[in-house]
């Protein structure tokens, strides 16, 4: 079998950065030359196609959208010029030159200039920023391989290159490439071949990207806005409830400083729901670790301190589809409430970052992760029921609430009552994630399927109802403020009008979704999810476990 | 795709250093370029390290265009390749009588897949009047016939043009240019003038005689590659320029 004409490593072969010193790779770069002038005249070209220094950096969100979709963004500079290049599994797949563009800097897909990169990426990432992800400096060679009459048969590309952490210069191991010059392809096969049986040559396994990550210490998808805790069935409760609540607890702090330096607004919203999930974990397994309960109200308090900025992010980001949906006004007419809500926003995210930098808040995060690793490395000695055990009362018995609310809701029910409700859906959603690994994945999904589709319409009523008081709200500071022209509060009205018809819409979509995920079938699916295999240290839920409570 | 075919009935009158030249000066202007090398001497090829041999010879590439793509080379230069040459090529004109196509569009035909790999087509003709060289007048867009001021070869540029002049459909455009001018001699200095004034389609840059040119052969390149800022380089150069910058005549 021919080996890989694209990648070769000079060292070790284990991807590890700083493999091989200075003195050693040049050692066995003159080794891998020495190889092939066995077989190939062997003349470095300088100033060939494709060679000189240049400057690489991979862009992605702080989600890894890209990488989740199997995408790869680099930006490449050179002596003249820069371009960026979007790939899927080493395929370039567009390709768009960018001047005026500083990769250090994080930016919004939507402000890169217009390109089919652009194009490609817009959907996805928005409304993520693209950050530099790793950056590498290369100076790459080339050298000619010849045959007996001195013609170039094959070309070897040496890829020097160097990535930066914090001061500090990691040397990533040689990367060796045979291409092939048309019309002699066993030549190039047998350049590869030599050079794979080079002493310290090994097949590059991962991309240039992959190796510059791994050598500053990351790895794509090390950040997820996801539940990722590491929980078992049998573990005590106590422990597991705190090694989920620690995991909240980074995903929180992971957020602040993209928030603080307003990067995108996905930041704030990742710190919030982390924030939000915490105050449900604490509400509802608190008797588990019942140290957590006093930090129920700091944990209040951050949510309050988000919410006026996050609440003007929404208004922000749905601005343009909530113009273009305007009928007798023009979007133009909204353009002053648009200005009107990004100082506000100013305003609101100054009060915000004060918050975020204050000692309250530091206190609140440093004494909670302390309690948790206590509650996690120090168990208390009384008997606690397992995790197992804790995640199947607690479901059923959020799953319990919400039917019995929500089949007392008729169409005459306040707005309230869909509020409520919406409530116990979410802290029901919470536990289900929380103890996701526990459960069956299949069931799982589907349980959870359903519950969304709830709560997407219990969303859209509330969140249509919360927008419409708002923007009456903001009307009125606009008016204090003598920023609103006329046209722009009948603009207003009638986006405040397009929301009271979505939440009729949504409204009368209730008793169907309802009833799809709490009537007959959707409990048969839940009585799935919480049943488990009988066995020792495994109880299963005695009786009836999703009967309603009597009145 | 732009053809190009350098051709010329008399032989040793600079074809094949202008077909290497110019193809040389095109890639290096980022156009994606083609050399075939038509003459079974191969003189071509020699000059760029490659083999004068295509398997199935010039019987294969005929057939079939599979042969056509598997046979080329690249070059050591960036965006040129090269169809080399093959003996078998001194049958050219049986192997292009043989089939019941069209027996002068052949090449034409052969070269049409080509149309999206390639911006430049050059083909370097043998001399003489024969089957091939009808087939390459057909399939070229520019004819460029390299020309020593002399009296004889006024003649033949005249005779080329009348026979041009016959073809029913599209025809080449015609464009002489000056080959191994010798400054000194008054009689090469006469005749380019004449002709510059007289004929349309005659190229002002002249390639001069030059030793470094022949040099080409032991350094197996173009001129324009190992010497590029020499007076030999500069007058291909020029003549590329002119070539490629103004507006097709007509």
């Amino acid at each position: 079998m021919t080996p890989d004409l694209q990648g070769f490593e000079l060292g070790e072969g284990n991807g590890e950065a700083n493999g091989v010193g200075g003195a050693d790779r040049d050692r066995s770069l003159s080794a891998v030359l020495d190889a092939l002038g066995q077989a190939f005249g062997v003349i470095t070209e300088p100033g060939a196609p494709g060679s000189g220094a240049r400057q690489h950096t991979w862009l992605d969100t702080f989600d890894w959208r890209l990488s989740r979709a199997g995408l790869v963004l680099e930006y490449e500079r050179k002596s003249h010029g820069a371009r960026l290049l979007l790939s899927r599994d080493n395929l370039p797949i567009a390709e768009q030159p960018v001047t005026g563009w500083r990769s250090s800097r994080p930016r919004l897909a939507a402000d890169l200039p217009a390109g089919p990169v652009r194009d490609q990426l817009l959907k996805l990432a928005t409304p993520r920023a693209l950050l530099p992800m790793a950056t590498a400096a290369s100076t790459v060679r080339v050298a000619r391989l010849l045959n007996a009459d001195g013609k170039t048969v094959a070309r070897l590309t040496v890829d020097d290159s160097t990535v930066t952490r914090a001061d500090q210069a990691i040397a990533l191991p040689p990367r060796l490439t045979i291409t092939e010059v048309r019309g002699y392809p066993g030549q190039a096969r047998r350049a590869a071949r030599l050079l794979a049986d080079s002493p310290g040559v090994s097949p590059a396994g991962t991309s240039t990207f992959a190796t510059a990550l791994h050598a500053l210490g990351r790895h794509p998808g090390d950040y997820s806005n996801g539940v990722t805790a590491a929980i078992t069935a049998r573990m005590p409760a106590s422990v597991a409830v705190a090694t989920l609540l620690l995991g909240l607890l980074d995903t929180l702090e992971q957020n602040v400083d993209g928030v603080l330096r307003d990067i995108d607004t996905e930041f704030l919203h990742d710190l919030r729901v982390a924030a939000r999930r915490t105050r449900s974990a604490i509400k509802l397994l608190g008797d588990v670790i019942p140290e957590s309960r006093p930090y129920a109200a700091e944990f209040k308090w951050l949510g309050d301190l988000t919410t006026p900025t996050r609440d003007l992010d929404v208004h922000l980001l749905g601005f343009d589809a909530m113009a273009a949906q305007l009928v007798a006004a023009t979007p133009a007419d909204l353009e002053p409430f648009r200005a009107f809500l990004a100082r506000r926003r100013a305003r609101e995210f100054r009060r915000l970052s004060a918050g975020l930098r204050s000692a309250r808040f530091k206190t609140l995060t440093d004494h909670w992760r302390k309690t948790l690793l206590e509650a996690r490395d120090h168990p208390a000695k009384r008997k606690t029921p397992t995790a197992d055990e804790v995640a199947v009362a607690k479901t059923a018995r959020a799953f319990r609430k919400i039917a019995a609310q929500g089949g007392a809701i008729t169409a005459d029910s306040p707005p309230e009552s869909l509020h409520d409700l919406r409530k116990r859906c979410k802290e029901l959603r919470y536990v289900l994630e929380f103890f996701a690994p526990l459960h069956d994945p299949v069931t799982y999904k589907k349980v959870v399927g359903d519950l969304k589709q709830l709560q997407d319409c219990l969303g859209e009523f509330q969140d249509s109802e919360v927008q419409r008081h708002e923007i009456a709200e903001l009307a009125d500071a606009m008016l204090a403020e003598r920023a609103a022209p006329a046209a722009t509060l009948l603009a207003m009205g009638e986006i405040a009008a397009n929301l009271a018809h979505s939440q009729a819409e949504a409204r009368a979509e209730f008793a169907d979704r309802f009833a799809r995920f709490a009537g007959p079938a959707g409990q048969q699916r839940f009585r799935a999810l919480l049943i488990r295999p009988s066995g020792p240290g495994l109880t299963r839920p005695s009786g009836p476990v999703l009967e309603r409570p009597r009145p | 795709v732009k053809i190009f075919a350098t051709y010329n009935i008399k032989g040793g009158v600079g074809k094949t250093t202008a077909a290497v030249n110019l193809a040389y000066l095109s890639a290096e202007d980022g156009y994606r370029t083609l050399l075939w090398d038509l003459d079974p001497q191969g003189a071509a090829s020699f000059l760029f390290r490659i083999k004068p041999r295509v398997k199935g010879g010039g019987k294969a590439l005929i057939r079939g265009t599979k042969a056509l793509d598997d046979a080329i080379k690249g070059t050591d230069f960036e965006h040129l390749d090269l169809l080399p040459a093959d003996f078998t090529y001194r049958n050219m004109d049986l192997i292009l009588g043989d089939k019941d196509k069209n027996p002068t569009r052949q090449l034409a035909q052969l070269l049409r897949p080509l149309a999206a790999e390639y911006d430049h087509v050059f083909l370097d003709c043998p001399p003489s009047i024969s089957l091939v060289s009808e087939n390459v007048m057909h399939a070229a867009d520019v004819l460029l016939v390299p020309l020593i001021p002399t009296t004889l070869s006024v003649r033949t540029l005249d005779q080329l043009t009348e026979f041009v002049a016959g073809f029913s459909g599209r025809r080449p455009e015609i464009r002489a240019f000056f080959s191994m001018v010798d400054r000194r001699k008054r009689l090469h200095q006469e005749i380019t003038e004449k002709l510059l004034a007289e004929r349309a389609g005659v190229l002002a840059a002249p390639i001069p005689a030059l030793s470094l040119i022949e040099r080409m052969s032991v350094e197996r390149a173009p001129v324009t590659a190992f010497a590029p800022r020499s007076q030999a380089a500069r007058a291909f150069r020029a003549l590329w320029t002119e070539l490629t910058d103004e507006k097709p005549a007509g």
